[in-house]
C-alpha cells in the first residue's frame, strides 16, 4: 500500500531521473539554458496587467523544451496544478476588485478583474513551467553551481545543494516512522493523531540534528575549513550561443510586438477589405 | 622520522554530563600495521577513533600521530594523514555527486582543478566505481556507497585510515568484496568492528576494549582463542572459530 509520501517521494525521484536524460537539449551548458530561462521569465513578467494575447507566443517556449527534452506532458501538468493553489489564492480578489467593464465579446461583457486574473494565470503557467522544464533539463545540481558561476552567493548555492542531497534521507526517515506508526495504529487509513504528530515531528527535527552533527564530523576530517568548493567543466560553445541568442532575441521581440494582434489586424484587414 | 606512528598516552575522556567513556587507554601502532578494535556496544571503540582525528578532545592524556601530537594547532596537519571512514556512509557522502564528494577533500587541500581530477579518478578507479562518478549518493546501493566514502577518504591519500565499522549492513558478496579491497592497501589500518571474522581476514594485531580500559592489546589469533577474556569482555569467538554447526549436531 503506497502512501501519499511514497508517492512523493518518487515523484521527486522522477525528476531528477528526467534530468539525467540524454538529448541535444539536457547537453546544453547549463548556463544558456539558465540566461534563456531567465530572459523568458522577465519578459513574461513585464507585461502589463491585462495582457493575453500578447502572452500566447509565448508558449512556444515551452512547448520546444519539451519536444526537444523528450519530457512528459501529462506529469509537468501535474506538477503545475499542484503549485496552482498559490496564484488562485493571489488572483481571486482581481474580479472582485476591478468591476469596469473592459471587454465587450457579444453578450458577455468582462470586467478588468477577470482578464487581470486570466493573464495572471497565463503568466503563472508559463514562468513555473518554464522553471519546472529548466530542471528537468539541467538537474537541480548543475542549476546551482550555474547560479554559483553567474554571481549568486556562495552560501545560497551551497545550503540549496545540501537540502537537495538530504531531502531525499529526510523523506526516507520519515516514511520509515510513519510506517512504523500506520504498524501500530489502528485508526482507518492510518490517520496520525493530534497527540502524535507533533511528537513524531519533534523526534524527525531531532534524529536531523544528530545527522547534522555527523555530517559535520565528516566534513571536518575531510579538511573543511569553512568554504565548499565544486570543481565542474562547462563549455559555452556555439550551439550555447545560437540557443540564448535565438530564444533570447525572440522572447524579446514578442514582448514588444504584440504578433497576434498583429497577425489578427492582418487577417482582418485582408478580410474587411 | 617518526614515520606515520600513532600514539595514544592515558587517554582519558568524559562526556559534558561527566559520563566516563575512556578510563586510561594507551597504546603505539607502527606504520604499515593493521590494528582491529574491538569490544561489546559502548565499550568506547567510537570515541576513541573520533580521537584519532581531532574531533573530539581528551579530557586528559595525548594523541599523536606521525610528527604531531595532536593539538587545536595541529589538527588540520592531522586530518591529512589520518582519514576516516564513518559507520553510515549517508553521513559522509554529502555533495550531490560521487565525483564532487571524492573531490571534496583534495579541493580543501589546495589542489589544482587538474590534480583534484586525476585524485578523484585514481580514488574511484581503486575501489571500482569509476562508472558511478555522475551518480547522485542517494541512488547508490549499501555497497556502493561504502565503497564511495572509502573513495572520499582515500582521495587525500592519507598514511592512516580509520574504520569504523566497514562490513557493517553489507551482503556477503559486498562484505568480501570490501574485505578483499582492504588486504590490498599498504595504509596503516585501524577498524572498529564487530565482525571478528573480517578481523582474523585483515588484521594481525587486536586491541579488546571494555568499559573504555583496554583489556587486552597482542596478536590476533592468541586474543581469539583466550575464551576467558573474550567472555570478560562481553565477545565471542569468530564464527570461523567456533566449530562446525552441522557437526556439533550430530553430537
Amino acid at each position: 500500500m503506497s502512501t501519499k509520501i511514497d508517492r512523493a517521494y518518487y515523484d521527486i525521484g522522477r525528476l531528477d531521473t528526467l534530468a539525467a536524460g540524454d538529448t541535444p537539449l539536457h547537453r546544453l551548458d547549463p548556463r544558456a539554458k539558465l540566461l534563456t530561462t531567465m530572459v523568458f521569465i522577465f519578459c513574461v513578467v513585464s507585461c502589463g496587467r491585462y495582457e493575453i494575447t500578447r502572452l500566447l507566443p509565448f508558449f512556444l517556449y515551452p512547448a520546444v523544451l519539451i519536444g526537444l527534452g523528450n519530457l512528459p506532458l501529462g506529469y509537468l501538468l501535474k506538477k503545475l496544478l499542484l503549485v496552482s493553489p498559490f496564484v488562485l489564492f493571489i488572483g481571486i480578489f482581481n474580479p472582485w476588485l476591478d468591476r469596469a467593464t473592459m471587454l465587450q465579446l457579444g453578450p458577455l461583457a468582462l470586467s478588468g478583474g477577470w482578464i487581470s486574473f486570466f493573464s495572471l494565470l497565463l503568466r503563472f503557467t508559463l514562468t513555473i513551467g518554464a522553471a519546472l522544464l529548466l530542471i528537468a533539463t539541467t538537474g537541480f545540481t548543475a542549476i546551482c553551481m550555474t547560479l554559483e558561476k553567474l554571481g549568486a552567493p556562495k552560501i545560497f548555492t551551497v545550503q540549496l545543494l545540501l537540502l537537495y542531497r538530504y531531502l531525499f534521507i529526510l523523506i526516507e526517515e520519515a516514511i520509515r516512522m510513519m510506517r512504523a506508526h500506520a504498524l501500530r495504529s489502528f485508526s482507518p487509513r492510518g490517520r496520525i493523531s493530534f497527540r502524535v504528530f507533533p511528537q513524531m515531528l519533534g523526534n524527525l527535527l531531532l534524529r536531523t540534528l544528530d545527522r547534522a552533527q555527523r555530517i559535520h564530523m565528516a566534513m571536518l576530517s575531510r579538511a573543511f575549513n569553512g568554504e565548499i568548493k565544486i570543481v565542474r567543466k562547462f563549455r559555452f560553445g556555439s550551439r550555447e550561443v545560437l540557443f540564448l541568442g535565438g530564444f533570447g532575441g525572440l522572447f524579446i521581440v514578442l514582448r514588444f510586438t504584440d504578433v497576434i494582434e498583429l497577425l489578427g489586424r492582418l487577417v482582418l484587414g485582408t478580410v474587411t477589405k | 622520522m617518526s614515520h606515520h606512528i600513532v600514539e595514544v598516552r592515558e587517554l582519558k575522556f568524559h562526556y559534558p554530563d561527566l559520563t566516563q567513556a575512556l578510563g586510561g587507554i594507551s597504546f603505539r601502532i607502527s606504520h604499515g600495521e593493521s590494528v582491529a578494535v574491538v569490544g561489546a556496544n559502548g565499550a568506547g571503540k567510537s570515541t576513541l577513533l573520533q580521537h584519532l582525528n581531532g574531533y573530539l578532545t581528551p579530557s586528559e592524556g595525548q594523541v599523536r600521530i606521525g610528527d604531531y601530537q595532536l593539538t587545536r594547532n595541529t589538527v588540520r596537519e592531522v586530518r591529512r594523514t589520518v582519514g576516516m571512514v564513518f559507520q553510515d556512509p549517508d553521513d559522509q557522502l554529502f555533495m550531490s555527486t560521487v565525483g564532487d564528494d571524492v573531490a571534496f577533500g583534495p579541493l580543501n587541500l589546495g589542489l589544482t582543478s587538474e590534480e583534484v581530477t586525476a585524485r578523484v579518478d585514481k580514488a574511484l578507479a581503486t575501489v571500482g566505481v569509476s562508472h558511478l562518478k555522475e551518480r547522485p549518493p542517494h541512488r547508490l546501493s549499501a555497497g556502493q556507497k561504502r565503497r564511495v566514502a572509502i573513495a572520499s577518504v582515500l582521495s587525500m591519500s592519507p598514511d592512516i585510515l580509520v574504520m569504523d565499522e566497514p562490513s557493517a549492513g553489507l551482503d556477503p558478496r559486498a562484505r568480501t568484496q570490501l574485505i578483499e579491497l582492504l588486504k590490498s592497501f599498504k595504509h596503516t589500518k585501524i577498524i572498529a568492528t564487530h565482525d571478528l571474522d573480517m578481523v582474523l581476514d585483515l588484521c594481525e594485531r587486536t586491541i579488546v576494549m571494555h568499559d573504555g580500559l583496554v583489556r587486552a592489546d597482542g596478536s590476533t589469533m592468541e586474543i581469539f582463542e583466550n575464551e576467558e577474556l573474550l567472555a570478560a569482555s562481553c565477545l565471542e569467538k569468530p564464527l570461523r572459530m567456533q566449530g562446525c554447526p552441522v557437526c556439533r549436531g550430530k553430537g
